[in-house]
């Protein structure tokens, strides 16, 4: 399965739907995808992964990169998923203390800290 | 020789037939179906690593990965021609970390996944190991 994406507005967030897997061949469209947003000003995202089958470094290194560019412009890059082994990856290695990690698109929508 | 063995050329895009394939070898092996994510994972930051090295360097080349069922453990080899490409540091910096660092987060992720695995040099490149057990009930399946 190649990767997918869409985007739309919910308030002044603008929500990244992704699916499919994210590696190293596919994380390139999902880098320019968000380079894009932030050039046009989008500074505050929120990714929904609950349609990813697979994610690696590669994938993380994109949405660190991410999270990089919105923090310069004050933003944020929220992300949602459910999925115990897509959280793993996560966890091994040390993210969830770098992403706010929400199990709705409405939750990550809401918040504010 | 291996059980299964996979030539593929140093591109992003066979990675993802890599993973199939490993995958599909293992389940064969008899390696626990809950082990497979970690094995499909393991495997894909292998070879993105290896792919890596090669696009890094410019260089030509192919990417080797054996497959081999060794009765009671099971074996993958990821090997590059990358040249003598340096270890690079194993950390938890992620905060610290920029898209550069990708291949240090891939090593991380295997190394946090894979208790029995070891990076060395191959003949022409890196060599990652990695193994898993088998779990004896299979063996005779």
């Amino acid at each position: 399965m190649d990767l997918s994406l869409s985007t739309r507005t919910v308030g002044d967030r603008t929500v990244v739907e992704v699916g499919g897997e994210i590696d190293v061949y596919t994380a390139p469209k999902l880098r320019e995808q968000l380079v894009e947003l932030v050039n046009e000003g989008n500074y505050h995202l929120v990714v929904d992964m609950e349609g990813v089958d697979f994610l690696d470094s590669t994938g993380l290194g994109v949405l660190v990169g991410g999270l990089k560019r919105v923090r310069a412009h004050e933003g944020s890059l929220r992300l949602v998923c459910n999925q115990e082994r897509i959280l793993k990856i996560f966890r091994i290695t040390g993210l969830t203390k770098v992403f706010p990690i929400h199990t709705s698109v409405d939750d990550a929508v809401a918040a504010t800290d | 020789m291996a059980t299964v063995e996979l030539r593929f050329s140093a591109l992003p895009e066979h990675v993802r037939t890599a993973r199939l394939v490993a995958v599909a070898v293992a389940r064969r092996a008899g390696v626990d179906e809950s082990v497979l994510d970690e094995v499909r994972l393991a495997v894909g930051e292998a070879c993105s690593r290896a792919v890596s090295l090669h696009q890094r360097g410019g260089l030509d080349g192919a990417v080797r990965v054996g497959l081999t069922d060794l009765e009671k453990r099971f074996l993958i080899e990821v090997e590059d021609e990358a040249g003598p490409a340096g270890l690079p540091p194993v950390g938890s910096a992620a905060e610290e970390m920029g898209e550069d660092a990708e291949d240090a987060l891939g090593l991380a992720v295997i190394t946090a996944l894979v208790e029995d695995v070891e990076v060395t040099s191959g003949a022409k490149g890196g060599l990652i190991r990695m193994s898993w057990g088998l779990a004896p009930d299979s063996l005779e399946l």
